[in-house]
């Protein structure tokens, strides 16, 4: 073997080396990634090949890892969102709120029913926006570039939406301990009134233009598939384990953010292929317009935060005329809160699975420990096992159903 | 019939006598602590028995505590779940100083084998039986174990800021008492 890309000391190098066919074949060994188009995100794949069919494979990861556990060790409470927003970037809001949720949990904060309401609102948003760039990015990678762009337009309204909430659009850094910075305007309502309206009919344009496809159906069905046991045993949650039809949802199972309120039902698959995982999504973006909707109709009214002065910032314009609000201000943005010891666990349902943060507090301003438990992290796993024996073609279809985002991956 | 805290409690003592302690609530999570000797069996007897039926590994983590005494001075946290009857239970090993290892539960769940590579990149504990123990998310030439709390975030030769004032000094946290 010349090939100067390839680890002659690596397991596959030494495979190829030493196989010999009769018929005078040879296996031989090809890098996918770390940068191939296909990838959406540094992560290398050394694939094993005889032929175009894949024999076996080695992943590795942590082209991007930023040390986010040990930077947050040494950050306050707020300093750590931004750092949540670059886990999963697709659908950040999430990531935050599950932060807020753990912070709350720690500190024993209560949040207000209007607050949660909003909270389930954006979460939902981020969730379609996620399934959205997974499913359409799924067709682009099968060679069907169109639809994407039917539903483009409204991952651009998802992000105004963002953006008239916290001012930001990917990496959000949205919400405070206890709720959110302000109430959400009424250029954000209509906006989210808007997304309601024209979202579901670009949605349904290109879920024809797949769901009952013939090529669409040849590409995926049968792709990458895994069975429930396995899934559970190589800890798959999310899209991806509901497609073997284990109905397991964090927001179900445990709910926070007042989940147990709306009326929803969990879309399981049954063959836990690519295509079912494409299917899974589909009917929960579905899931989520109804939850969005409810929230609406059903929207208490209150406050969009709770009442704990010594973790949320006073207003603004009682920070330029009062001492005491200045001094309060000044404190909390240093850190200088009052934190409990405590050690706790919260998760939440994101967008490609269980997603916790295991909080330890030692009574500073900074986490003891904070460990992300990133739910793709923990499945990219079973790659491997899901496209061995298949065609390399369709590897590059599995890795976009599987939605592994490569800055979660790495953390 | 849903699975109770003391059910857990008196299965797990019983199963394991002397080997398992400190039984809590922390928070939501109910939470105790096994020797380092017994874990792997311990995770196996929680995950095949019949009434624990703990069948998710959701989450495996390390913990590096400086002030414990050098026999307890790492801890690995186990967190299961039983999806049958919904109860999450949080089990933590803890090393001593001069020999940080403990039994591999790959062969419990097989989606511990990242979590171990990963504990191991960043704490260095040495997981006996792991098929394929090497860093994962640092570079393989790496000496040190980052996430270890002897390890300063930033460069302590810089001049340019004194640290002092951002609470980043080595020593800024209180040792827990409790």
């Amino acid at each position: 073997m010349s090939d100067l890309f390839i680890d002659q000391e690596h397991r596959f190098a030494k495979i190829v080396r030493e196989q010999r066919f009769e018929d005078g074949r040879e296996l031989s060994v090809l890098n996918f990634g770390p940068t191939h188009p296909s990838t959406h995100g540094v992560f290398q794949n050394i694939l094993l090949l005889d032929g175009e069919r894949i024999i076996d494979a080695d992943t590795t990861v942590g082209y991007i890892h930023r040390a986010f556990e040990k930077i947050a060790e040494n950050r306050t409470f707020y300093q750590i969102t931004p750092l949540t927003d670059r886990l999963n970037y697709c659908s950040a809001p999430i990531n935050n709120m599950c932060w807020w949720l753990t912070v709350e949990k720690a500190l024993g904060v209560e949040v207000p029913k209007r607050a949660q309401y909003m909270r389930v609102i954006i979460m939902e948003i981020a969730r379609i926006t996620d399934h959205l760039i997974c499913n359409s990015i799924l067709g682009v990678d099968l060679g069907a570039y169109s639809p994407f762009l039917y539903v483009m337009k409204y991952r651009e309204l998802a992000y105004e939406i963002y953006e008239e909430i916290c001012g930001a659009r990917m990496t959000t850094n949205m919400g405070r301990i206890g709720g959110f910075e302000r109430d959400f305007s009424e250029a954000c309502w209509s906006k989210i009134r808007e997304f309601l309206e024209g979202f579901p009919k670009a949605w349904d344009e290109l879920e024809r233009a797949f769901i009952r496809n013939r090529i669409f159906m040849d590409r995926t069905v049968g792709v990458g598939a895994i069975s429930a046991e396995k899934a559970i045993n190589y800890g798959f949650t999310g899209p991806n384990l509901r497609a073997t039809g284990v109905d397991y949802d964090v927001r179900v199972a445990q709910p926070y953010s007042s989940y147990e309120d709306f009326d929803f039902v969990v879309p399981v698959g049954t063959g836990g292929d690519t295509y079912d995982r494409w299917c899974v999504r589909c009917a929960e973006i579905k899931e989520s317009l109804k939850i969005i909707r409810q929230a609406l109709d059903n929207l208490p009214d209150g406050s969009y935060h709770a009442d704990v002065p010594d973790y949320y910032l006073p207003p603004k314009d009682e920070v330029y005329t009062s001492m005491e609000a200045l001094i309060n201000h000044f404190k909390i943005v240093m850190g200088e809160v009052p934190v409990p010891i405590a050690e706790v666990y919260h998760s939440v349902e994101a967008a490609n699975g269980e997603l916790g943060m295991y909080l330890i507090t030692d009574g500073s301003r900074a986490p003891f420990r904070l460990h992300f438990r990133r739910p793709c992290f923990i499945y990219y796993q079973a790659f491997p096992e899901l496209i061995k024996g298949g065609m390399f073609s369709d590897a590059v279809a599995t890795l976009s159903s599987i939605n592994v985002i490569a800055g979660e991956l790495d953390a | 019939m849903s699975l109770e805290i003391t059910d857990i409690q008196t299965k797990v003592s019983g199963r394991f006598e002397g080997g398992v302690s400190n039984f809590r609530m922390e928070q939501d999570i109910f939470t105790f602590e096994a020797g380092s000797e017994i874990i792997k069996d311990v995770i196996r007897f929680m995950k095949e028995d019949e009434t624990l039926r703990f069948n998710f590994l959701t989450d495996l983590c390390g913990v590096h505590y400086p002030d414990n005494d050098t026999s307890s001075q790492y801890a690995v946290v186990y967190l299961l779940h039983n999806w049958i009857d919904n109860v999450r239970v949080r089990v933590k090993t803890f090393l001593p100083a001069d020999k940080v290892e403990v039994d591999t539960v790959t062969g419990v769940f097989a989606s511990a084998n990242w979590m171990e590579r990963e504990t191991y990149d960043f704490y260095g504990v040495h997981f006996i039986g792991h098929p394929n123990l090497k860093r994962i998310l640092n570079d393989e030439g790496m000496k040190s174990f980052p996430m270890r709390k002897e390890y300063p975030l930033e460069d302590s030769a810089r001049t340019d800021k004194d640290d002092r004032f951002f609470g980043r000094t080595p020593d800024n946290y209180e040792p827990n008492t409790k």
